[in-house]
């Protein structure tokens, strides 16, 4: 029970552990940042494309959207175009509301048993924790771009702006920092303390959780606690961009945990439950019209069925039907 | 022994798992939850492999030389085949979404009866032996070795899984439990130990045509017992059309409705409303099943039994099919039967000769459902109808998993019903339509050995019920499924006395008014009618409204 907890733990533990180290020996600072940022990128790249390809190679034989509503059919009966999408446009829009609002997540609730009634509640924390929890990773995600590019782009630099418009602190604390804090937390919590999820929890359920918590940790303590030279990690992230790589001097070793754990996600990415993100896409119970009678899907693997034939049919129980007055083929 | 719990014991349900590792808990087959193995006579007739003598309840479970890596073959064939099995081994996040949405599980408090779990079952076999991480950090990934108690493990739980997909309507990625257990049943059937409920129908079906075994002329004969019993009840004499070419339209319902009570009322409301309208149709004795039990074993044995309602309907030279009230029939014609054996380049694009509509939804497929023909009937008002002889019910409707989660067709049918019945009362929002439950006995389960998984499965639909039941005193239990009149008046007789089971035929049948008809005293069981023994019309009057 507890080695499924524990070891996700000691793994990012040791992370933290072996990139403090290395950020704080000079020599070794490139490799802990230039060289594991160029591997993690590739592994990430090439992993998700071969696992993608991988999936695709797979085909489709039928068509099994699950059905969320009322069918297209007679012309009166008002159906559900985007929960049982019967065009493109459906599907789309389906497709839509799953991967940016998480419609299916959405739709949960909670059965409990009291004195002989199973009685179905709504809830809605898991799809708010998750909601809020991506939202926030991709705000973050991009607020990163202003250390990349140059001119930052005024999108990244609006998204930045209303992120920090409360300005809470010095330097102001994000809306989005405070938001993953709480939603990982939240996740964790389930996990942790649910009994039916942490009976179904495994360490790659962890690993990711402990991964991105120690990710967020560093990242403030960076901004609020151990402030690092932001112009010499702007000077190493131009270096890193434009494939001239250069290691400037004084950033603090906090960065390079901070990278390091980056790193160990997005090369984990690939061959983990993390791949969610890819096989959204692809799940053909969501992103299939339920066309399903009205046009023909083929299957690739298909081959003609050894079935009972009439005729072997009706040799075998001629008699009976002939005396039950049964029209038949041969007498 | 189910025989022996009480409703009261029964519901001594602990929802929460215990605090320990799933794989560190070992599954024990117990009697009352699994069902019969199948005979090798059965397996022999279809020609599908290992056929041989067992028990689940013995350590020898008589397997080949060489299971495992036929299991192991058959998982990496089945990856490599369907998108669906692949994607939803690598994705799940373990959520928990699904966790309390499965039937099963809300009904037995058994963990491994959690969607979520049930998936990782296989999926720790996946890991275990083909990815990596799997292969060397075995159980710290989440992987395991395929053993001989992994099999058997895997072969409890697959047959506590109806397929009803109410778990992939929750799941934001949408990772369907029936796709898993659809492949889990079909490794299971590499080593012959399929399930006796679902062999013996799949090799009647095979040869007979139908699962029960009806030999052409015992179909025919109880047709036209069923006749009989309308003559006696209504007063009328139908001569129903059996294999004749020629016919516009070939007619297919599961035999269920050919045989056993209820679904034999079902199916007299069918035979009155094809004579009610003047269709030019046919049975078939050779095509006599609507239902597959095929697609229980293998899906390349539900396209062997399908392949036979084409055949039969290019043979009889009809323009397209219509379908009768069935469930996982509907998920087989609606969702796969086009793609295993058509399309149907015989057919024509089905057009009701009665209203001339055209069913737009099916015309690759060619086959419509009644509910769908009949709704478009009853609003271009063509059928005679007094619905005041159903007043006496007061009727809910039972969403069946298939037609619900694999099709979409909820308004249909309750257009129909409330159309001939007064009296309608919908159970709550999240126990129908796509949120539907399960009766608990879908998917070959409807067997008389695993009544305490049947009684435990049909709970969470049964509690529905059991609510509409004492808040508006509903009596009758509509649904569109053969399994479900095969299965809910045993759920119902334990869990909600008094409440009946019928399909939504049997009320059209009920409400139509037929040319010639005699007085009517009696509904299609033969049951009085309050109101109507005098005379037609005077049905008691009833103050309560929908």
């Amino acid at each position: 029970m507890a080695a499924r907890i524990l070891f996700p733990l000691a793994v990012v533990l040791a992370i933290v552990a072996v990139a403090l180290i290395g950020g704080s020996i000079s020599f070794l600072q490139p490799l802990f940042s230039v060289a594991l940022l160029y591997v993690a990128f590739a592994i990430f790249f090439f992993g998700f494309i071969a696992k993608v390809i991988n999936w695709a190679k797979s085909p489709v034989p039928f068509r099994i959207p699950t059905t969320a509503g009322q069918e297209f059919s007679l012309p009166w009966i008002k159906w559900s175009k985007i929960d049982n999408p019967s065009t493109l446009g459906g599907v789309l829009m389906r497709m839509f509301f799953e991967v940016c609002l998480f419609r299916s997540l959405f739709r949960n609730m909670r059965t409990d048993l009291r004195s002989g009634w199973l009685i179905h509640s709504p809830t809605k924390w898991l799809w708010l924790l998750a909601l809020g929890f991506h939202y926030s990773f991709l705000i973050i995600a991009i607020r990163h771009l202003r250390l990349f590019l140059h001119p930052i782009p005024g999108v990244v630099e609006t998204l930045d702006a209303i992120d920090g418009m409360f300005q809470i602190g010095i330097p102001p604390l994000y809306l989005s920092d405070i938001i993953i804090s709480l939603c990982v937390t939240g996740l964790l919590i389930r996990r942790l303390f649910l009994p039916k999820v942490r009976f179904v929890s495994l360490a790659a359920d962890y690993f990711p959780l402990f991964l991105i918590i120690a990710i967020i940790t560093t990242g403030l303590l960076m901004r609020f606690v151990f402030r690092v030279d932001i112009t010499a990690v702007k000077a190493l992230a131009n270096g890193i961009v434009s494939f001239h790589p250069v290691v400037p001097k004084g950033i603090g070793a906090i960065f390079f945990v901070h990278l390091a754990l980056v790193c160990t996600l997005i090369a984990y990415f690939p061959f983990s439950k993390l791949m969610h993100m890819g096989g959204i896409f692809m799940s053909p119970t969501r992103n299939l019209a339920n066309t399903s009678r009205m046009a023909y899907h083929e299957n690739p693997w298909r081959q003609p069925p050894k079935f009972h034939s009439y005729e072997e049919y009706e040799d075998m129980y001629r008699d009976y039907m002939k005396e039950a007055g049964l029209p038949l083929e041969r007498e | 022994m189910a025989k022996e719990l009480t409703p009261q014991e029964m519901l001594r349900i602990d929802l929460t798992p215990p605090n320990r590792d799933w794989m560190d808990i070992p599954t024990v087959i117990k009697p009352g939850i699994y069902c019969y193995p199948a005979k090798p006579e059965k397996i022999e007739i279809v020609g599908m492999p290992n056929p041989h003598v067992w028990s689940p309840l013995d350590d020898d479970w008589g397997l080949p030389e060489d299971w495992k890596e036929t299991f192991l073959q058959g998982m990496r064939e089945r990856l490599e085949k369907h998108r669906s099995f692949k994607i939803f081994m690598d994705i799940c996040v373990r959520c928990g979404a699904c966790a309390d949405k499965c039937h099963f599980f809300l009904g037995s408090g058994d963990p491994k009866n959690m969607p979520v779990v049930r998936a990782e079952l296989i999926r720790s076999v996946y890991r275990g032996e083909f990815t990596k991480a799997g292969q060397i950090l075995g159980r710290l990934a989440g992987g395991r070795k395929l053993t001989e108690d992994v099999l058997k493990e895997i072969w409890y739980y697959m047959f506590q899984c109806t397929e009803c997909r109410r778990c992939s309507l929750f799941c934001p990625y949408g990772i369907d439990t029936a796709e898993v257990t659809i492949i889990g049943r079909e490794l299971i059937n590499l080593f012959g130990l399929n399930i006796n409920w679902i062999q013996e129908p799949v090799a009647n079906c095979y040869e007979t045509g139908n699962h029960l075994g009806l030999l052409p002329h015992t179909f025919k004969q109880n047709i036209e017992f069923m006749c009989m019993d309308i003559e006696e009840f209504v007063g009328i004499t139908i001569d129903p059309p059996f294999n004749k070419k020629g016919a516009e339209i070939l007619f297919v319902t599961p035999s269920g409705d050919v045989f056993a009570d209820p679904g034999i009322y079902t199916l007299m409301g069918y035979l009155m409303l094809f004579e009610h309208i003047g269709l030019d149709y046919t049975w078939s004795t050779y095509a006599s099943e609507g239902g597959n039990f095929g697609f229980f074993t293998s899906l390349d044995m539900a396209q062997r039994l399908n392949a036979k309602i084409y055949a039969e309907a290019k043979r009889l030279g009809v323009k397209w099919i219509l379908g009768g009230e069935c469930g996982h029939m509907w998920r087989v014609v609606h969702q796969y039967m086009n793609t295993f054996n058509g399309p149907p380049e015989f057919l024509e694009e089905p057009v009701s000769p009665i209203t001339g509509t055209k069913f737009e939804n099916a015309k690759s497929a060619k086959m419509v459902h009644i509910a769908e023909f009949t709704a478009d009937l009853i609003k271009h008002g063509k059928l005679k109808l007094n619905p005041k002889r159903n007043d006496h019910l007061k009727v809910t409707y039972h969403d069946s998993c298939n037609p619900s989660r694999g099709m979409g067709m909820f308004e249909e049918p309750r257009y129909v019903i409330k159309s001939v019945c007064k009296h309608f009362y919908e159970m709550p929002e999240n126990t129908i339509r796509e949120q539907t439950f399960c009766c608990g006995s879908g998917a070959g389960l409807n067997a008389g050995e695993n009544m305490e998984l049947r009684l435990r499965g049909g709970l969470p639909r049964a509690n529905a019920v059991k609510y509409v039941h004492e808040r508006f005193g509903v009596n009758m239990l509509s649904c569109v499924c053969a399994i479900d009149r095969a299965a809910l008046p045993a759920s119902m007789e334990y869990w909600v006395p008094d409440m009946k089971v019928c399909g939504m035929s049997e009320l059209v049948g009920n409400a139509l008014v037929m040319e010639g008809e005699h007085d009517r005293p009696t509904d299609l069981r033969g049951e009085e009618i309050p109101g109507f023994a005098k005379a037609e019309g005077e049905g008691e009057e009833v103050t309560e409204d929908v």
